[in-house]
């Protein structure tokens, strides 16, 4: 036990420093390392595993500075739209636990949409004060991003929030287990290399009764005409406002086809049962006729 | 004096009409007309490449258009101007210039590529003086520039053409070199009127709508002075495309000038730094009167 968080520690500190080689663990077996013969997808191309983080880093230092700039001109505005209805339906600040704070962990949220938003909801929708906030991102870019735009927020908001650089499907241990009442990824998992990994993390540090709520690209399968207008406007139209606006077509490439290889509503949701949640009705609701998705899962009481 | 001038004109024209003349290029008898999908493109011809759609290309086209002229300094939004505008037609012609050309056929086996890796800027440095490398590196200097490597080119689709464009774009430094143009909004629209009358490639025509957005002055001087020397030399000299200017770095800079029928501008900093005193002066002379 002592020896596993030691080298939880360890890694830690050796992930940190080196952000972008894989991490070579030499006495332990438990934690997972990243077999060089396994390939994964990023994107259309088909990279070994260990190489997908640095990538995946790579597109979003990128895009960060143009990031919000360019969710308004993809989605023209409709992801606002998407955000103020996922965080109004988790309803942070009104399901804060007798006696302590609610707390909340907002994974791969560097830029600070959800939690800002979320920080709304409870502070002045709710009137409710008591939630401890922790934005985590793997990419520090993404992470300087959401501080800056952070300072911008009244004071009482602001010491809620704590700031942490983290790969989610190793999150420290700082993060103990069962603790937090509320996990949210929001357009973040897809980019994951180990989905299943951040999927086994969550209902970890989740306590029983705690909350899993993902916001993600998804499938409009439901309507085939629509769909058609949609993937042209992603594969023509997403590419080329990226090189226009951001001068940086190849990223916006990689994210058009990081959401076509993302798996259909139903996949996701067995992937969130598999890890050991439960889930109401379909276990996910539609947004925009399938382009979002927002899909919740409960970490079951025993 | 007279019919020295009609004489040249008329070589002018006839220049200028065996430039325009199409010739039946070999791109235009492939097949290139295969329609795709953006969901489902066509593997690339070479690193980098994306094959565009015609909507796709229009929209390349008018956006990068439209961006550039608000914002001159995205060179990445004028080079894929560039390529999307120069199909059909114009980057064929300037391929095959080259092909019709012993040097330019040279140029094209070889493919040489101009970057501060491949020119050694200390080699440049110790040239004799008035030879062309000197001229390069001079300016490089005095302008503050650096042989950097420009953006790939990405959107045209023939492989040999995509190669052409490239060339053409790292060259460009060297026409600025020989024509002593600096990198000034006025320079470089003096320099890309030249580049049109000789290379005809569209994105260089375009380029003459950011007269638009000129100052008076500049503008004024661009129509008496600056456009009339591009048409006039642009037309009347050799296709600059076809210069081995790896091979020409020592050759002297006057001599390679008269062989392609180029005759220097006037200076333009020297214009605009006189003119820049002369506004201070009348200023001063203002704030003394009152």
């Amino acid at each position: 036990m002592n020896a596993r968080s030691g080298l939880r520690l360890g890694a830690r500190a050796l992930r940190a420093s080196t952000p972008r080689a894989p991490v070579a663990r030499p006495f332990s077996t438990t934690i997972p390392q990243y077999d060089q013969g396994k390939h994964t997808h990023f994107g259309y191309e088909t990279i070994p595993e260990a190489e997908k983080q640095g990538r995946v880093a790579g597109v979003f230092t990128n895009v960060a500075e143009s990031y919000d700039k360019m969710n308004d001109l993809m989605s023209l505005g409709v992801h606002r739209l998407w955000k103020d209805y996922f965080v109004s339906t988790l309803n942070p600040g009104a399901t804060t636990p007798l006696g302590q704070p609610q707390k909340i962990l907002d994974v791969a949220g560097g830029t600070g949409d959800i939690a800002f938003r979320m920080l709304h909801n409870a502070h002045v929708l709710n009137g409710n004060p008591n939630i401890e906030l922790t934005i985590s991102d793997i990419n520090p870019a993404m992470l300087e991003v959401g501080r800056q735009r952070s300072l911008a927020l009244p004071a009482e908001q602001q010491s809620c929030i704590s700031f942490l650089e983290a790969n989610a499907e190793t999150l420290p241990s700082s993060i103990q287990d069962n603790s937090l009442d509320l996990y949210t990824v929001a357009f973040g998992i897809r980019n994951f290399t180990n989905m299943r990994a951040a999927l086994k993390e969550a209902h970890r540090v989740l306590k029983p009764g705690g909350i899993f709520a993902c916001l993600e690209f998804s499938k409009v399968d439901r309507f085939p005409l629509f769909n058609a207008v949609y993937k042209q406007w992603s594969f023509s139209a997403i590419p080329l406002i990226g090189q226009l606006v951001a001068g940086d077509r190849d990223s916006y490439q990689y994210l058009v086809e990081s959401i076509e290889r993302f798996p259909t509503q139903v996949e996701f949701r067995d992937m969130i049962v598999e890890a050991g949640f439960d889930v109401a009705g379909e276990g996910y609701e539609n947004l925009t006729g399938g382009i979002a998705a927002i899909h919740r899962g409960i970490k079951p009481l025993r | 004096m007279k019919i020295a001038a009609n004489r040249l004109r008329s070589t002018c024209t006839l220049q200028a009409t065996a430039r325009l003349a199409p010739k039946v290029c070999a791109a235009c008898a492939t097949d290139q007309s295969r329609r795709f999908s953006s969901l489902k493109r066509p593997p690339p011809n070479y690193p980098g490449h994306v094959p565009l759609t015609r909507v796709e290309r229009a929209g390349l086209a008018i956006g990068s258009g439209v961006m550039s002229l608000i914002n001159p300094y995205r060179h990445d939004l004028i080079a894929a101007l560039g390529e999307a505008t120069a199909t059909p037609y114009f980057i064929y012609r300037l391929r095959d210039a080259m092909l019709a050309d012993p040097t330019g056929r040279r140029i094209l086996r070889q493919r040489p590529r101009i970057s501060s890796k491949t020119l050694s800027v200390e080699k440049l440095r110790q040239m004799p003086p008035n030879s062309v490398g000197r001229a390069y590196i001079d300016w490089l200097d005095r302008e503050g520039v650096s042989p950097d490597t420009r953006s790939q080119v990405r959107y045209i689709d023939d492989e040999e053409c995509a190669y052409v464009m490239q060339r053409y774009r790292e060259c460009h430094d060297f026409f600025h070199a020989v024509t002593g143009l600096p990198i000034v909004k006025e320079g470089e629209v003096a320099l890309k009127a030249f580049e049109f009358a000789n290379t005809l490639i569209p994105m260089t025509g375009l380029s003459m709508l950011a007269v638009g957005t000129m100052k008076a002055q500049e503008r004024s001087r661009f129509w008496s002075i600056y456009m009339p020397w591009a048409v006039r030399n642009g037309v009347r000299s050799k296709e600059v495309i076809n210069v081995f200017w790896e091979e020409e770095l020592e050759r002297d800079v006057d001599d390679l000038r008269r062989e392609l029928g180029i005759e220097q501008p006037p200076d333009l900093r020297t214009i605009r730094k006189r003119e820049r005193e002369e506004r201070k002066r009348m200023k001063e002379m203002q704030s003394h009167q009152r």
